[in-house]
Order: structure tokens, then sequence, then C-alpha cells
């Protein structure tokens, strides 16, 4: 069988990818399309290291053949800030201490975006049980709480365009 | 000169500077690394705990496509180990497994599919032996040996020693309270799994880049068990994606890639899978532990006897380390005139125990924590008050010769019981809730390097450029603590820049000073004192260049803001950038070193290097308890805790380093274990994790995460940099004990073990239910054939810290173990042609 070709849209650019049949969306990510942002935990759905938006959801591409994501639109930590700009998120963990060694960041990052762009005005509860999948042996999570928090202070209350 | 009272970078809430980066998905950890040409790296495993390898046969997979080289034991005849005396550990097994996990092959082919397809062809022929299950069958069977060193059979390490004479103290004692307690295994479960790769450089040297905390200590393994003069090895720490203690060891993947890349020629890349991870563990050891105390009617403590036993696992590590700090820090919280300590690790054919944050002394502090609750409560004395009447003094020796510099631990629990409203609620809360208390103490760094030497801990290199640059090289390991920024902080403070315009490199053998790594709390203190020494020669060499160029004495410059001025007269100065112009025209190149050494400890007796710090930080917590009165389930509901950290160097980080302890203390307290079991026999009957995922290995998420209320106690210390003392493990320590004294508080049963779970908490209150002793834990400590004691007089007793029955120790120069590169400074690295 050939290998399989897909085409999507990662970080709004179109991508036309071949690759290994059997190869989840996070080695193609990682792997053949050079975006190492994306981190991994176990690679069995159970850490969050490895979140990433596809069609706006926050999904494990760790649990995602990369076949199913053809014609999807997927965005990776690489791409949340716009142009030079970092996304509010990524400034108000900078300002908050939500990353320690990081290596959870990205996870972090990608699901609590999905979230505001869900609810704007999420409140510590909502905050907490979005982020729930995504483990941090770092911080103790206060501080990625208060800095999604923050970050929807920043914005108004509006999702970011 | 700018001096601790007009701190500009010190103490402000700053981003580190490693942050963007981060957020940004640029940070390059170990496995984010590829080469041209990489090759990877999958090793086949022993599937049973304990055997000898009849044969290991290759030819199937060395035919499979993509396979490159296969590696077995043959390729490693020497042995290597952390310490000096644990030299047990072969990159590839030879002769022997130790424990399911332990690699025996290494396939190397073009994919990672490849190598793992190739693995599977690997055939081993294991013959069983016996496998020691857990410590008391490795008391029973001193055959089969696991290890052919070691005290006696299955016993790695006994330990003994006395301060005073503790069996007349406890005799004398008003009440002896006797308790036996058990703290389960737990590992870090670091995010990042552990990832190497092994490359040889364009100029024929071979380079490791890894997943380290200690690139210093893989470099001398590298050089010991591959024979190659260690300066012609370079390894590089990439940034951690976490550590915790999990990668201080150096690893057999790391050594196995090196050899495979100086092999084959090409970089070889190996990142474990998570079940692997559980396999190298060199996390948290079980101990049992029985704890004898003598109190006198009103509670002052007369003396203790401390017994430990700890399950290491199939190999050293630190272990004979960690089994001293299980004895070590008793006295440094409380006066405890008269100590007597006793220690044994065993083998068992399991993941080998090492050091996981706070290192053999969060098993302890459970014991004595908890057992001091049961002093105050059967004495009717307020748990608080009975811990505040008998602080170890600031400004003293313990019993074992430990040094306390600054205390502020009686302003911690001040803090705490204050805070959570301790007096007033308290035993008011209801039936279910419940508050507990517990303290700590913890290391800023060890006191002695873990091989002999008498060279700095730690070393910082500065160079300034004409543009006006500064760059910080060290060989400390960013793994996640901040490193990177207190090395950046501490050199901005002294020039009078901001930490953005500082460069750092890090945890670079070749390119750094050596730092010994990040591990015992050691860094922000030991680096942080060589960044200030190197920073201030700078500072002294720009200086005199500027101060000639403005007719001004020199110690009448500030350095601030980037620029240098007369502190008279602010407007008359230069830029920072041209300062360093003028500094490079007087004195030509311009870089400046720094070094740091802890002072030496009175502590002469065998044993005592284990436990000195130049600074000792001081916790105290307050957490409040939900049990469930159906289902006993416990929640966390809140956490108080104060910190003397000597100094807060930056805010954000410190809160974050103890939020991050308490997160991981609860972990432990609350549900984390590395629990064992035996198969059945038709299922081979080998002894497996029970829980190799993360799925299994529970850790707490957002959801269990209670709201903590953080203070800092900031009581400069003299030994630390600009007055601080560590905070990344110390905070962890109080939470397992606080968290048991909070469910007797709620429910009146003791949990002596950890994890406390509901079903302990359930089988608790169904002995209370049935007339017998309210608790749940371990029965007993076994009868262990102890070695004579180091007998040492304490200070108060006019001792000079040696023991008198033994000759006292004596640093060496140099390293058992490490051997000062042989070969010419042109040797090439094995098997590299140039
Ligand atoms: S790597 Fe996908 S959930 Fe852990
Ligand atoms: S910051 Fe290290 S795992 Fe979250």
């Amino acid at each position: 069988m050939p290998d399989p070709r897909i085409r999507l849209t990662v970080n709004g650019d179109p991508v036309e990818v071949t690759f290994g049949g059997h190869k989840t969306l996070l080695e193609v990510l990682r792997e053949d399309l050079r975006l190492t942002g994306t981190k991994h935990g176990c690679e069995l759905g159970e850490c969050g290291a490895c979140a990433v938006l596809v069609d706006g959801k926050p999904a494990l591409s760790c649990l995602i053949l990369a076949q199913e994501v053809d014609g999807a639109a997927v965005t990776t930590v690489e791409g949340l800030a716009s142009d030079a700009r970092l996304h509010p998120l990524q400034d108000a963990f900078l300002e908050c201490g939500a990353s320690q060694c990081g290596y959870c960041t990205p996870g972090f990052l990608v699901t609590a975006r999905a979230l505001l762009d869900r609810k704007p005005k999420a409140c510590r509860g909502e905050i907490s049980e979005a982020l729930a999948g995504n483990i941090c042996r770092c911080t103790g999570y206060i501080q990625i709480f208060e800095a999604v928090e923050r970050a929807a202070e920043k914005m108004g209350g509006e999702p970011p365009r | 000169m700018s001096t601790p009272d007009n701190l500009r970078v010190i103490g402000k809430a700053r981003r580190r500077i490693d942050g963007r980066a981060m957020v940004l998905g640029q940070t390059q950890f170990a496995d984010d690394l590829s080469f041209p040409r990489m090759l990877h790296c999958r090793l086949v495993r022993s599937t049973v705990p304990h055997a000898t390898i009849r044969a290991i046969h290759t030819g199937r997979a060395l035919a499979a496509k993509g396979v490159k080289a296969i590696l077995t034991g043959d390729h490693f005849p020497i042995p290597y180990g952390i310490l000096p005396v644990s030299q047990d550990e072969h990159p590839l097994c030879r002769g022997r497994v130790r424990m399911v996990g332990d690699p025996v092959a290494a396939v190397i082919a073009t994919t990672e599919e490849e190598a793992i397809e190739g693995a599977l062809l690997v055939e081993v022929e294991l013959e069983p032996l016996r496998t020691i299950s857990d410590p008391l069958d490795a008391l029973d069977h001193p055959e089969p040996r696991i290890h052919d060193y070691g005290d006696v059979g299955n016993v790695h390490k006994k330990v003994a020693m006395e301060f005073g004479e503790i069996d007349a103290a406890l005799a004398g004692a008003d009440r002896v309270f006797e308790d036996v307690f058990f703290y389960a295994g737990n590992t870090h479960l670091a995010l990042e799994q552990h990832a190497t790769v092994g490359l040889v450089e364009p100029d024929g040297k071979l380079c490791v880049w890894s997943s380290t905390q200690t690139p210093h200590y893989v470099h001398r393994a590298l050089a010991k068990a591959l024979e190659i003069p260690p300066h012609l090895i370079r390894v590089v720490a990439c940034h951690n994606g976490g550590g915790f203690g999990g990668k201080s060891d150096p690893f057999n993947h790391e050594i196995v890639v090196a050899k495979a890349a100086m092999l084959t020629g090409r970089p070889v890349k190996i990142c474990l899978t998570r079940e692997e991870v559980f396999y190298c563990h060199r996390g948290r050891h079980p101990v049992l532990m029985r704890m004898k105390t003598g109190v006198k009617k009103d509670g002052t403590i007369v003396g203790m006897d401390l017994e430990t036993l700890l399950d290491g696992g199939a190999y050293g590590s630190y272990g004979v380390a960690s089994t001293f700090y299980t004895g070590a820090l008793q006295t440094v919280t409380y006066a405890i005139p008269k100590y007597r300590f006793r220690g044994c690790r065993v083998f068992t054919n399991k993941p080998p125990c090492g050091p996981k944050r706070g290192h053999g002394t969060p098993q302890p502090r459970f014991g004595q924590e908890v057992q001091l609750d049961k002093i105050a409560v059967s004495l009717g004395i307020d748990p608080a008050d009975l811990r505040l009447k008998q602080l170890a003094p600031a400004n003293s020796f313990t019993a074992n010769w430990m040094r306390i510099g600054t205390s502020g631990l009686r302003a911690c629990i001040e803090s705490v019981v204050e805070r959570s409203g301790w007096r007033e609620r308290r035993g008011r809360l209801g039936p279910g809730h419940g508050m507990g208390l517990a303290v700590s103490t913890y290391l800023s760094g060890a006191g002695l390097p873990i091989y002999w030497n008498d060279l700095p801990h730690s070393g910082v290199q500065l160079q300034f450029d004409r543009s006006g640059g500064v760059t910080a090289f060290c060989g400390a390991a960013e793994i996640g603590q901040g490193s990177d920024d207190v090395l950046a902080a501490m050199v901005a403070e002294v020039l009078g820049l901001t930490t953005h315009d500082i460069r750092v490199v890090t945890g670079d053998t070749s390119m750094t000073p050596v730092d010994l790594g990040s591990y015992s709390s050691r860094v922000t203190l030991m680096m942080g004192n060589a960044a200030i020494q190197a920073a201030e020669r700078g500072r002294d060499l720009i200086a005199s260049a500027v101060a000639r160029k403005l007719d001004l004495p020199a110690d009448r410059l500030v350095f601030a803001g980037g620029r240098v001025f007369d502190a008279q007269d602010p407007d008359k100065g230069v830029s920072f950038q041209d300062a360093v112009i003028l500094g490079e025209a007087l004195h030509g190149t311009l870089g400046t070193t720094g070094s740091y050494k802890p002072p030496p400890s009175p502590a002469r007796y065998k044993g005592g290097g284990v436990g000195p710090s130049p600074a000792y930080s001081f916790t105290a917590a307050v957490v409040e308890v939900d049990v469930d009165p159906r289902t006993c389930w416990l929640e966390v509901t809140k956490v108080w805790i104060a910190h003397d950290i000597g100094r807060v160097l930056n805010p954000i980080l410190a809160r974050g380093q103890v939020e991050g302890s308490v997160y991981m203390g609860l972990g432990e307290a609350l549900m984390e274990e590395q629990a064992m079991r035996r198969l059945p026999a038709n299922l081979s009957g080998a002894l497996v994790h029970k829980m190799p995922s993360m799925l299994e290995y529970k850790s707490p998420t957002t959801l269990e995460m209670p709201p903590v209320d953080t203070v800092f106690i900031e009581d400069p210390d003299p030994n630390g940099p600009y007055g601080a003392k560590e905070v990344g493990q110390g905070p962890l320590l109080p939470m397992p004990p606080a968290v048991a004294n909070a469910v007797f508080d709620a429910v009146g049963v003791r949990v002596d073990e950890t994890p406390i779970t509901p079903e302990k908490i359930a089988k608790a209150i169904w002995e209370r239910d049935h007339g017998r002793d309210p608790r749940c834990g371990p029965a007993s400590f076994p009868s262990i054939d102890w070695p004579e004691a180091s007998k040492v007089r304490t200070p108060a007793e006019g001792g000079d810290g040696t023991a008198s029955n033994e000759k006292p120790r004596k640093s060496k120069l140099l390293a058992s173990g490490f051997r000062l590169a042989p070969g010419s400074p042109g040797a090439k690295v094995e098997g590299v042609q140039s």
C-alpha cells in the first residue's frame, strides 16, 4: 500500500504531506513537519502534552492517526502567536510563571485557547475542568489557572482574532 | 556599588529569561533534536526479574530491514555508577539481569520503527533465578545474591551511628513513644521522557546531548565506561522537561547511544517510552521505619532512636547516600540532645531507587511529624506548641554535628498557625473535617561532592564584549527550576543590567565551567555565589577603567540602569557598553571567573558527609481535609505554607517552587505509589510493575489541587547569594505528615503509611470499631543485625565531630573512579577515524 498523502491546514498554512500510514498526528507533526513544539509524555492519551487543536477543538495528537485529519485545520503551539506578537495566553503564561520546565506548556496553551474561544469569561472552576486532562508535574497548576484568568482579562472577555 | 539594601533585580517579580522560548514551543528538549543521517536506538529489555543470561541471538535482527548494528553487554566490560562505592551498572547487562526492564541489547536502525521491529527479533535466553521481592525477603534470603558486593548477602549497606548515651536517655524519659511507619516508594514522573542523542562531532570528539540534571556526572561515567579520555567527550544537558531527581544518575541508554554513535559514525538517538521511564526510576525509596522518642512529661524530647529499612531495588544508584539521608536531618528541626540512627538498604529485583525531591528525608520526616502529633495528643499539648517549645536554635550545632545557620522555623510555624486560624479552628471543624500541621527542613546544597575532591562545586565564567554584551557560562543544568534565570539575575544585579541583557550558556561540559548538577537544591546557592564573585571581579575591572576616565575613585561608581556613574553626580557617567570598551582598552579582553565551595563541616565521623549544608531552609504547613463519613473519600481543601527561603530572588518563581512542591507532596500523600505485583506462575511468575503507565500511576490533576496560601520568611543567610536559601524541595516534606495529622483530627484514626487512601482510613476506622488499635500501618520492624555504631560525642558533651571508635575521615584530592586523562591531548575517540 502506498504511503498516504493528505492535505491539511497547519497553523494557517496549507500543507501536503506523505507519511507512513501507521503514523499518528503527533508523529507527523514532530517528525515529518518538524513542528517539535508539540510534546509527548506517554503516547497513550494520559498526559495531555500532545494536545493540538483540530478544527478549533482540543485533541490528543498521540491518539489520532494522521490520515484522520485529511482536510482539517490543525493549530499547534507554533501557531498561537500572530506574527511576532504573542497570544495573550502566551504573554500571561510568561507573566504569571505558568511554565517551569515548559514541557506541558504547549498542551496547556492550546487547550486553554480552545476554552477561551468558547468561553471568554471562564471562571476558575471551568478553567480547572477544561485543563483536567493536562498533567503538569512542576507548577501545582495554580499559576496556570492565574495565567488563563489573566489572559481572559487582557482579552476583555473577547475571543482573540 | 549596589548593596542588598538597594537591589534592583533581586526580589523583583520578573519574567524568566527562558520563558519566551517555552511559550512559543521553541525550547529544545533532547527529543526535539535531529541531525542528518541520524539513526535510532531501541533497547531489548528483560521480561524476567532475575535471571542468568544464557545466550543472546542477534542474527535475525541484524538481517532485518534498516538494522545497522546491535550492541550487547560484550561491548561494555566496564561498570559505572553514580557513587564511587556503587559501580554496579553496565550499559547493557552482562551475564545477569536483575529486574524486569534491565537492558540486554540495543538495536540501532535507520528509523525508530525499524529499531522496534529489530528489537522484537533479538532472542534472549534467560535462566530464571529466585526473585528477591522486598526487604524482608532480602534479609531472609542472602542467596542468590543480586550483586557480589555490598555488606552481606542481599544487604547493600548498613549504617549505624550514635550521638550521646541514647539508651540512658530513653531509660530516663517520662514517656517513650515507639511507632512503626511505612513510606511508599513513588516516582518522579517528569513529563518529559528521557531522551539522548550521541554523535561524533566534526572534530572527531564524542558529544552527547541528553535530558540530564547532571552533565558532569554523565561526562565522568562516559569516560569511565567507554575508556575515553574525558577531554575528548562533551556532554550537553538539554533543557529538561522536569527532573525532580529522576535524571540525576548517568543512565545506561546515554552510554549506549554514545557507543553506538562511535561504532556507526552516525548520530544515534533514543527516546524512552513512558514504560521504560518507569524502569529507569531512581525514585523515592520505600522505607519502613521504627522511631522511638523519649520525652519528659511536658513533651520535651530527651532522645530519639531511629531505624530505617530501605528497599533499594536492583542497583546502588545514590542508595548509600539515600540511606544516610534517612537519618541526617531529624535533629535540624528540633533540639534532640541524644540521637541514634541505624539504616539498612537492601537489593531487590525491582527498578532501582535513588533521589527524588527531598532525597531520603521525606520518609523519616513523615514518621517524625506524625509521631510528634501523637505525642502532643497523648500529653494534651497543642501540636504547634509542642514544636515551638523545642526548635533547634539558629547558629547552633545539632547532636549529629550539622551546623545550622539562620532559621526562620519559628516564624514559619507562627505564620501558618495564625493564617489558618489553627488555634480557633483545630478540633472544632466538626466530624469529618480536620486540620494537621507539620514542619520540615532541607539542604541548600550538599556540603560534600559525590566523589571526594577539593575542587569548586560550581564555577561561573563571564565574557564581556565590546557590544556591551555579557555572557555567563556555567555547568548548571536548567531543569525547569529557573537556574538560568538565577544566573542572569546574579550577574545583572551586580552589573546594573537587566536579566534580559545577559546571555547564558549552561550545562555544557565543553563550553562551561563545572557545576556539579541540579540536585540537592544546590544550584541557586552555589552557582549564585560563584556568579556574584565573577560579576564583582568584572565590575571591578570595568570600574577601574571608568574611574580613570572620569577621574574619580572607583568606589564612588555605581552600576545601575545600564550605566556606570558617579554616586554623587549621577549625570557624570558612561553607558555600560562604553564602560566595557574602556575596560577592554585598559585591561585587554575582558573575562572573569568565580568559584564556590561550601564551608567545611565539623562532622568528621563515618557518614558525617551526608547532611551538612551551607544553609538549611525551613518550612511549616497546615492542611485542612474533608473525609466523607460513608466512603472515607479524602479531599485536601486548603493548604497554608510558610517557607524560610532566606531571601526571595524572584517571587514568581519562588512561589511556583512552593506550589509545585505542595502539589508533589500531596501526590505522595494521597495517591502516588510505585506498586509491584507478581504475575501468576503460568505467566512467568515475574515481579512486575502494577503501574507502568501514567493512567495507572495516579498523580494529581487540576481537580485535586487545593488552594495554597504561601508566605515567605526572609531572614537572609550569610552563606546564600543575597541571603537566598533553597525552595525547590523543602516545601514538599511537610505535606504527607500534615495530611495524616489532619485525617486524625477529622476522624480520630491514624494512617501510619503513605499513600493515605480512603481504603486505609476505612480500615483504621474498622479496627477502631472492633475495639482494636485505631490505625492502619505496618505492624512491626524486623530485627536487624546492626553493626557497632560510630560513637560520637555531641557538641554539648564536648565532642569534636569525630567518632571515638573510628579513624576520622580525610578528604582525598581526587576521586576514586575519576581518572585524569591518561591519553595525550592528541588521543582520538575510540572507533572514530580522524
Ligand atoms: S502524549 Fe498524548 S496524551 Fe500523553
Ligand atoms: S511546567 Fe513542567 S510539566 Fe508543567
